[in-house]
């Protein structure tokens, strides 16, 4: 007995013990932040790498995705005659749910796992801790501007799925299906609030670009530096960041309905 | 003072595992200084100790004066800017070309004009024999020629001291030749000071002023090249000679080979 207390006890102390690592990484990466002079270079560098790199999985997801559930939501909104909400139907889900959550988890497959590998690699081949004898601090050099990249390129990548999936939406809906244009354009526009429904999105998606990258960043900083140690925090980011996403989807739209 | 770093009743300890206890331990200013030992004893930690990337359990290391482990971010960061360190992987950057590799610490440190950054990476890279090498990448440099290049980003500010951690493992006889050659001859043209940490005894003996042979979390052996030779300690010979049994032994320690025969576990 206790000995079971004594390991739960141990596993408590871990749990508190990496927390506590994955805190201070993300405190240092939003407080150590490189001059503006070599900062600014180094973000921009890296929103191409995590924002712009995946804007075509982003792209086709997206076209997909609003293409599909236009098609199903006008079958089912037929049944009940009701088949012109579907501009309001498909810009809702798309804007409230679809666009950070799916944004999200393709960001955390497409750039979250490729900042892991890139992190545990620098590490495994001391390529980090020469940049620390060297005077330069990696937390500052290389962590910090990652993070700033994730965190401006999740929204951006949110508003283009969100633009798409609709144009998707408007091909299946009114190009293939013959709805009438005005009616799914006019429709959406009187449905959709920019405050309550875009906007809300969109701090969902901050939020979310702020989770993924810090997972991402700490899973590689934190990896045991071999082959195996990468592979496994290549796939915790993934695991983990789709977790936290979805759990945090539900908490944030609690708080959203409930008015915050 | 005479030596550049003193280190004095170090202890450090890995999980719970004794790596070093009491080890007393000075490198000369100018002088090329050897630690050596088998693998997996710690040198490579010593280094790190010495650096400040690890903090010992007990004792004090000074470098240049100043007590590492008390130092604090800004501190520390201004010693590391006076000493050079090569990794035993080279460590040299994947995403920037050779020239980029060594211009590194001087577009982070200094506000020099590209012409003049320009003009001493080709001078640190002429002095590895790698000038006509500046626009590789890492992946396209054989083994020795990335040291070499991180050798030239490692002076690149002009260090006091440099750390060369198994500057030699893996390297063929050439490159091995033209690396030995290179560490003597940098540490006496620009009056560096060297720390080789090696088991390739015979190279690392050859260009040495000194050597310290450490084995067991402590020092089995210290003194100039010809002394270390000639001592006649069992564990300090094994080393030096390469013999399979000895104070270290062969077998990993367990049970009998009969215990293990006889057993009826299966495992």
């Amino acid at each position: 007995m206790i000995n079971q207390v004594a390991a739960l006890g141990r596993i408590g102390l871990e749990v508190v013990r990496q927390y506590g690592k994955a805190g201070i990484i993300l405190y240092r990466a939003i407080f150590r932040v490189p001059d503006i002079r070599k900062g600014f270079s180094l973000v921009v560098q890296q929103i191409y790498a995590e924002g712009v790199l995946s804007l075509l999985i982003i792209i086709v997801s997206a076209l997909f995705i609003g293409m599909v559930v236009a098609l199903q939501g006008y079958h089912t909104l037929s049944k009940f005659g009701a088949s012109q909400q579907l501009g309001p139907l498909v810009a809702l889900s798309v804007a409230r749910e679809l666009g950070p959550v799916v944004t999200a988890l393709l960001f955390a497959g497409r750039a979250g796992s490729a900042l892991a590998a890139e992190i545990g690699l620098m590490k495994a081949t001391d390529q980090l801790s020469s940049m620390e004898m060297m005077a330069v601090d990696p937390l500052q050099r290389v962590i910090a501007p990652r993070f700033w990249g994730g965190f401006i390129s999740m929204p951006l990548l949110t508003i283009i799925f969100n633009m798409v999936a609709i144009y998707g939406a408007y091909l299946v809906g009114v190009k293939w299906l013959g709805m009438d244009a005005g009616a799914f354009w006019s429709n959406m526009q009187s449905a959709v609030d920019f405050r309550l429904d875009i906007l809300n999105g969109i701090y969902k998606s901050v939020v979310f670009g702020v989770v993924v990258t810090w997972i991402a960043l700490y899973q590689g900083y934190d990896a045991v530096p071999t082959s195996a140690g990468i592979a496994n925090a290549t796939t915790r980011t993934v695991v983990y960041s789709s977790l936290a996403v979805l759990g945090l989807d539900f908490v944030l739209t609690a708080m959203m309905i409930g008015g915050w | 003072m005479d030596n550049i770093v003193e280190i004095n009743k170090l202890a450090f300890l890995r999980n719970q595992r004794v790596i070093f206890n009491d080890v007393d331990l000075d490198i000369p200013k100018g002088k090329v200084t050897a630690i050596m030992g088998p693998s997996g004893t710690g040198k490579t930690t010593l280094l790190r100790l010495m650096g400040g990337q690890l903090i010992p359990a007990k004792g004090s290391i000074k470098v240049a004066g100043q007590e590492v482990p008390r130092l604090n971010r800004r501190a520390l960061y201004q010693l590391r800017k006076r000493i050079g360190m090569l990794f035993q992987t080279g460590g040299l950057f994947t995403h920037l070309t050779v020239f980029e590799n060594v211009a590194f610490p001087l577009r982070e440190h200094t506000s020099l004009s590209n012409a003049m950054i320009r003009s001493l990476v080709l001078m640190k890279l002429e002095m590895v024999g790698l000038r006509g090498a500046r626009d590789l990448m890492p992946s396209e440099l054989s083994g020795g020629m990335a040291r070499r290049v991180a050798l030239a980003r490692a002076i690149a500010l002009d260090p006091d001291l440099i750390m060369y951690d198994e500057p030699f493992s893996g390297q063929d006889p050439i490159s091995m030749g033209v690396l030995v050659k290179l560490i003597r001859t940098l540490n006496d043209a620009l009056k560096l000071t060297t720390v080789i940490v090696s088991h390739d005894v015979q190279e690392t003996l050859s260009i040495s002023d000194q050597a310290y042979v450490i084995s067991n979390g402590r020092i089995i052996g210290q003194g100039t090249a010809h002394s270390i030779r000639n001592d006649p300690s069992p564990s300090l010979q094994q080393f030096l000679q390469g013999l399979p049994d000895g104070p270290v032994p062969f077998h990993y320690p367990g049970k009998s080979l009969a215990h293990d025969l006889m057993s009826e576990d299966l495992t």
